[in-house]
């Protein structure tokens, strides 16, 4: 009989690496096949996942262009401050020689401009070369933000509304969807069937159909509300109107994929006991107690992994730029993906687009953990 | 007020309720009738006609012209088969390479298993589409044994639409759940009885995995067959193109509507035929997977 120890000692070192330090012998083969079914799964998320990540981080700090007659040098963490450089500056109103305020012709207060603090101002080497991202009036102040990258800032802020929005606007329509189907009516099926159908069409062939739809002159959801008000409604150009823009593709995303949430919703509406909703009817529970009290903690698991899911989707938004507005108009749709691919591959700026990947995997990694942290279970005994 | 009979007040919520299930139907169904209805109109008349309801009524000059110059515009063919063949290659390596790895991490014992599914389960945050650039350079260097011996770089081939999609963290997380739910006595019982860990694996578990086994194929498969920014990046020789990046042919000097109704009607068609004709396995593997939390 061989001992445990021994056969470690006797063992090739690669083996003494794989198999657990307290291991007898007849376990060795289990974790060399172990490490052998998990190899060649984990070998390709190496190899097309955590190398291509870690090289965007790398190339992250340098100036790494697809072509170019130079050679790639370090520079630190200037790709990241042009991303992220974001000031808050107060405009002061022009004042005449005796210190009172300068108005305009049309009576609102004049201000310097602005270029003359953000153009190699020496007395303000921190703004040079900013630009306005917004402002807004404060008093007689004027307090203006100012990025340094104000497309990347319009990018990220719209892609963290349409993950904010969509999130709960899906799950929650997915949910009523599923409160609506599960009951045992005949053809229930068929209504399943029919609100899962958008998740199986491409959401390449759902933007491009959605552009028609969505259309100023003669879309039909103008054609539809237009009937649907008898008439009364005014033509709106959807995806060409900065403000109906991001609203448009919100709506279309979730039209997408809400058949698909409403299916885990199903899923875990199931496993909750009839007894439990008896039990609460003869206590005299109504409708809404119910749902309150029984079928909502009974979906909190899924409740995190759908809401989970949704907003890492959401923050890889890019099909639905690219097909219907290409960021635009002014940058209504900007998202970050569309941001990295655009300047990562059109513009062959390698170094720029693993930048903003990188920030984006920062930004969903926080999102995650805070997620996590919020939803955690507070009763784990 | 309640003079209503019970009977009369139930049939009444009924009736409301398939109202409201018809009413969110036409919701969900309203875009792909427009697009099958539009797809044998003419260019003209689609237009004019998406204006109004007449948008899904099939009508005046009702021919198959945008399929025939659909065709005529874009390989239909070879790239259909060049989806498929991608599609399967990357749905049966995807299922054998995830269920291995999840069967590894829910019945055997070795040494790094905790680190290498916490590393899985992190891999899972990164949406695709941020990597696609640094992806873009390695597949550009690494290396394939083709008929002249090592050849560098991937671009412009089959395998690189395929193989970097056949192993994925969510799929491998999917069948690890899946297993670990399954009783220990299963695989304790064959393997006092002489099973090997393979025989186990695909004599015992395997045959019991069917839901799981569906839905990761059935994400993969929709995955695969709607390729567009990869494939668009990596594959610019057109025999070997899927059939999604067609699309691009329609977007030229002038746009086609018709040609395009017509074109995303024929890649979206068969799709929702396998769908329709699963459907109940479709869904119901889904839903008994496990991805509830």
């Amino acid at each position: 009989m061989i001992s445990a120890s021994e056969t470690r000692k006797n063992a090739p070192l690669w083996v003494r690496l794989l198999i657990p330090k307290d291991a007898p012998l007849y376990q060795r083969n289990e974790a060399i096949a172990g490490w052998l079914m998990a190899f060649p799964a984990l070998l390709v998320l190496t190899i097309f996942l955590v190398i291509p990540f870690l090289m965007a981080f790398v190339m992250s700090f340098t100036n790494q262009r697809l072509v170019s007659p130079n050679p790639t040098e370090w520079v630190g963490m200037r790709n990241f401050e042009r991303l992220l450089t974001v000031r808050v500056f107060t405009l002061e109103p022009e004042r005449d020689d005796s210190g009172f305020i300068v108005y305009d012709d049309d009576g609102s207060i004049a201000y310097p401009r602005l270029r003359t603090f953000t153009r190699k101002n020496p007395d303000y080497p921190e703004l040079n070369g900013l630009r306005e991202f917004t402002s807004w009036q404060a008093g007689e102040n004027r307090t203006v933000i100012l990025a340094a990258d104000v497309v990347f800032l319009r990018a990220l802020i719209n892609t963290l509304i349409f993950a904010g929005v969509i999130a709960p606007l899906q799950g929650g329509l997915a949910l009523l969807l599923a409160l609506l189907l599960n009951q045992s009516l005949p053809f229930i099926n068929v209504f399943r069937a029919i609100y899962f159908a958008p998740v199986v069409v491409s959401m390449v062939v759902v933007s491009l159909l959605w552009r028609f739809i969505y259309d100023g002159e003669n879309g039909l959801l103008n054609t539809l509300l237009g009937i649907a008000s008898f008439g009364s409604f005014q033509p709106v150009d959807w995806l060409g109107n900065p403000y109906s823009a991001m609203p448009a593709m919100i709506a279309m995303s979730a039209w997408q994929a809400v058949g698909f949430h409403m299916v885990i919703w199903l899923a875990g509406l199931q496993t909750i006991p009839v007894s439990l909703y008896e039990a609460a009817g003869l206590d005299g529970a109504g409708a809404w107690q119910k749902f309150r009290y029984v079928t909502w903690p009974g979906l909190r698991n899924t409740a995190v992994l759908i809401l989970i899911v949704i907003v890492i989707q959401a923050m890889g938004l890019f099909v639905q730029v690219d097909v219907m507005t290409r960021g635009g108009p002014l940058d209504a749709t900007q998202s970050v993906v569309y941001q990295a691919v655009q300047r990562g591959y059109d513009k062959q700026d390698i170094a720029e687009g693993s930048a903003i990947s990188v920030v984006l995997f920062f930004v969903v990694l926080a999102i995650t953990i805070v997620n996590r942290y919020l939803t955690r279970d507070r009763d784990t005994s | 007020m309640t003079t209503m009979s019970w009977e009369t007040r139930h049939r009444l919520v009924i009736s409301l309720r398939y109202t409201l299930l018809i009413l969110i139907s036409a919701i969900f169904i309203f875009p792909i009738v427009f697009m099958v209805v539009s797809s044998l109109k003419p260019d003209l008349q689609l237009l004019r006609d998406s204006g109004s309801l007449l948008a899904f009524v099939p009508y005046g000059d009702i021919s198959l012209n945008n399929y025939a110059f659909a065709v005529e515009r874009v390989p239909v063919i070879q790239f259909a088969f060049n989806s498929i063949f991608t599609t399967v290659a990357a749905v049966l390596a995807s299922i054998l390479l995830n269920s291995m790895a999840a069967f590894s991490f829910a019945f055997l014992r070795w040494r790094g298993k905790k680190l290498m599914l916490t590393f899985i389960i992190a891999t899972f945050i990164v949406p695709f589409e941020v990597l696609v650039i640094p992806l873009l350079l390695v597949v550009n260097n690494l290396p394939w044994i083709g008929p002249e011996g090592i050849e560098i770089g991937w671009l412009n081939t089959y395998h690189v639409q395929i193989i970097p999609f056949i192993a994925d963290s969510l799929g491998i997380f999917l069948f690890y759940q899946y297993f670990r739910d399954l009783p220990d006595e299963l695989v304790e019982a064959a393997r006092i009885d002489g099973a090997s860990i393979w025989q186990i694996f695909t004599r015992i578990v395997m045959p019991i995995s069917g839901p799981i086994l569906a839905t990761v194929a059935i994400l993969k498969f929709l995955l695969m067959w709607n390729a567009y920014i990869w494939p668009l990046m990596t594959v610019r020789t057109e025999e070997l193109r899927p059939i999604m990046v067609g699309l691009q042919y329609f977007f030229q000097r002038y746009t086609y509507w018709g040609e395009i109704m017509a074109y995303l009607t024929l890649v979206t068609i068969p799709v929702l035929i396998f769908y329709l004709a699963l459907q109940r396995a479709f869904i119901e593997s889904i839903a008994t997977s496990g991805i509830k939390g």
